[in-house]
């Protein structure tokens, strides 16, 4: 059994793969044939993937993987495989199941659209990329499958591509990604020259064993470096970030799939993956690169935190509280809390998902309205819709005892007050889960307490694709009940502030927000999201087009002409062949032409076709040979 | 009159050049044929007369030839009928001054 699972992991991606082709083929019409197909498939990935956990529960440090060759160029051969262990069961099944949840939530989300088999295709599609990357046991096939959810996630985001604003939200999501990856690239390429192998695990050959590593020895820093540069990208971490917010334009499953539960925690997955590089040669747990990490991590969740502060639109809130989330992680990460990091992933999949499928019940529920301020009051529109998402707001804020996200959360912060650099992260993030906690709760108020505004009095019949709550319960330490006062600080703040908030006037949308009123310019900044955007626009952008202006001045004065130069130089010596040609050859070419044209016409002449003609001359050349010979002897 | 080698030359040169009249101006292809196969018999009766008028005695070579060249020659004429046969059932005429299509 152990060995029939660890020979058939492929078989995981395989089945919505699969799915994918199939439903690609169906005709547009087949709609129920489409869903269920997808359906099946994530359904049969899930029941594989928790086999495959059943085996990693076995021992403890349970690794199994399966390699083969790929192709060989010259005395190379390119080995690839897949990998179980503990790392990649959590993930399959997180995967399998919030993707399973979220299909089937898609299914009464996107009944009225017309391309709802496309839709189908590309979720199962991604969702084998996704199950693909977790598997990998090469850095190569990892990133295949990495850049494949790229794709999967470009198709999806751009899903309503008849949206302008859609279309540039899957563009700019592809190329922001693209760059991390040309750095993730590189540092396949800098690995594999250094250790001669992309396989992770190979019997103690692999880039993440000793040898491997051994092989690499300083360049590991620089490699792992790299390989963050991917990671940044995709879990949209400072300054890659950019990409997340606006690629809330595709459809609201997709956005709980891919931008909150699966593909943004990719980037999170791998730094865990690669572990070892990062760590190797760690004195006391710190590497430069692990440094990096940290740092990277704390900006991203400060600032994508306070950014959410500001949004009013209630996927935009979700997509910087997904962002800062990530950064929590990378921190975690970065700290030496791998199992903590990986925890709260996990449980911030599920209930990251179970937020953003409530924003989409609520977005469906109001006729597409995406604005808190026009919302309020629908917790007794949407009682369902409020409790689930009322669970997965406390799991995000992390109420502790009942919720995922106070153990994980604790978990992360117990890990950065032990870090032995500095205390910094510790408290940055404390007042990271502060903020969180206030934001969500703003939230809450504006979409589901105080009177109705106008999207929520045309509220129609809401869809029942309600997910249940994941609250997991894992561990008690003593920061526990600090973290519980300063999620109470947070909540407490927050329902102060905001609760006037949501007793606006019923008849229009809540004008300001009480934060605005007192802090307006930072309110503005926050608004905009810290102009970062903009920032882009007038340094990175902008130095491009310069530089873009600079090479067009070259490319017209100063290679045009040496082109131009090399021109002439080349129609001059044009003009002279085609002289010689033209004189020489071609008029010698032509006369000989002439010539045999016209010995042919007189020939032809000859031929008269009458037989007897023929004959007599062979009478009269006979004749005269006859004479001839009479008269030569 | 005793005969005389060239009695028969003159015979055959005869033969040979009637032969030759009639191949090159008849104009239906039969009597061609029929001409060829005249000049083939003025071959075979210089043939018979060279042997018969050679140094004496010789092994039978001439008629031999002779006997050879009519083999081949009845069957070049059968294969010339029916070439004359596919022709006239392909341009309905055996008249050899219709029969151009070699006109250059």
């Amino acid at each position: 059994m152990t060995a029939w699972t660890v020979n058939n992991v492929w078989l995981i991606p395989a089945a919505p793969l699969a799915a994918s082709f199939v439903i690609l083929s169906l005709a547009n019409s087949r709609r129920k044939s489409a869903a269920a197909l997808a359906v099946i498939g994530q359904v049969a990935a899930l029941t594989l993937s928790i086999f495959a956990f059943a085996t990693t529960l076995q021992a403890p440090g349970y690794r199994a993987f399966h390699n083969f060759t790929w192709f060989t160029f010259g005395e190379n051969a390119l080995r690839i495989g897949w990998v179980l262990d503990p790392l990649a069961a959590a993930m399959l099944v997180m995967i399998a199941l919030v993707g399973l949840c979220i299909f089937i939530f898609s299914i009464g989300y996107m009944a009225e659209d017309k391309d709802f088999t496309r839709f189908f295709a590309y979720l199962s599609f991604f969702s084998a990329a996704m199950l693909g990357v977790v598997i990998a046991n090469s850095l190569l096939l990892l990133f295949v499958c990495w850049e494949l959810v790229g794709l999967a996630s470009y198709l999806l985001i751009g899903f309503w591509i008849h949206k302008p604003s859609a279309a540039a939200a899957a563009k700019k999501a592809f190329i922001t990604t693209r760059i991390g990856d040309m750095g993730f690239f590189l540092g396949i390429l800098w690995l594999y020259s250094g250790s001669g192998t992309l396989l992770f695990y190979d019997n103690g050959r692999g880039c993440l064993e000793s040898a491997g590593l051994l092989a690499l020895g300083a360049s590991a820093t620089f490699v792992a470096l790299l390989i963050f540069c991917g990671a940044v990208g995709k879990s949209g971490q400072f300054p890659l970030h950019v990409w997340l917010p606006d690629a809330m334009e595709g459809p609201t499953p997709v956005s709980a799939l891919i931008h909150a539960a699966t593909m943004v925690a990719a980037g999170v997955f791998l730094v865990a993956r690669v572990y070892p590089l990062f760590s190797f040669g760690a004195i006391d747990g710190v590497t430069p690169s692990l440094t990096v990490v940290v740092s990277i991590g704390v900006i991203t969740a400060l600032m994508a935190s306070l950014i959410a502060l500001a949004q009013f639109d209630i996927k935009r809130i979700l997509a910087y509280s997904t962002v800062s989330q990530l950064g929590l992680m990378m921190v975690s990460l970065g700290v030496g809390g791998v199992a903590a990091g990986m925890m709260h992933l996990i449980a911030h999949g599920f209930f990251k998902a179970l937020l953003f499928l409530g924003a989409g019940s609520v977005i469906h529920g109001t006729h597409h309205e995406h604005d808190i301020r026009k919302m309020g009051g629908l917790r007794s529109l949407m009682p369902v819709t409020f409790l689930t998402f009322a669970i997965g707001m406390m799991n995000l804020s992390g109420v502790p005892f009942f919720f995922s996200g106070g153990w994980t959360k604790e978990e992360i912060l117990h890990a950065t007050a032990r870090w032995p650099t500095s205390r910094l992260p510790h408290y940055l993030m404390f007042a990271g889960v502060v903020l969180t906690a206030l934001y969500m709760t703003r939230q809450m108020i504006y979409v589901f307490f105080g009177n109705r505004r106008p999207a929520s009095e045309q509220l129609h019949s809401y869809l029942n694709g309600e997910t249940p709550h994941f609250g997991v319960a894992l561990l008690i330490q003593p920061i526990l009940f600090v973290s519980l006062a300063f999620v109470a600080a947070g909540i407490g703040l927050g329902f102060v502030v905001y609760r006037h908030a949501g007793l606006q006037d019923r008849h229009r949308a809540a004008e300001t927000d009480p934060f605005e009123s007192a802090q307006p310019i930072l309110f503005r900044f926050l608004g905009n999201k810290m102009w970062l955007d903009e920032l882009y626009a007038n340094t990175v952008i902008a130095f491009s087009k310069l530089a873009a202006r600079i090479s067009d001045w070259m490319d017209r004065n100063v290679w045009d002409g040496l082109v131009r130069a090399l021109g002439g130089l080349g129609q001059l010596l044009g003009i002279f062949t085609t002289n010689f040609d033209e004189r020489g050859i071609n008029t010698g070419v032509d006369e000989t032409t002439a010539g045999t044209r016209g010995l042919g016409r007189v020939m032809s002449g000859w031929h008269s076709g009458q037989i007897q003609t023929y004959l007599g001359a062979v009478a009269v050349g006979m004749l005269a040979l006859l004479i001839l010979y009479a008269w030569l002897t | 009159m005793t005969p005389a080698l060239h009695l028969f030359l003159i015979v055959s040169a005869a033969l040979f050049c009637i032969g030759l009249l009639a191949a090159l101006s008849r104009r239906h292809a039969i009597f061609i044929l029929i001409g060829i196969e005249m000049m083939l018999a003025a071959a075979n009766l210089n043939f018979i007369a060279f042997w018969r008028f050679g140094p004496q005695p010789q092994p039978p070579t001439g008629v031999m030839v002779a006997i050879f060249s009519i083999a081949i020659a009845a069957a070049e004429a059968a294969v010339g009928l029916a070439l004359v046969i596919a022709v006239y059932r392909h341009y309905r005429t055996t008249n050899v001054d219709q029969l151009n299509r070699l006109k250059g």
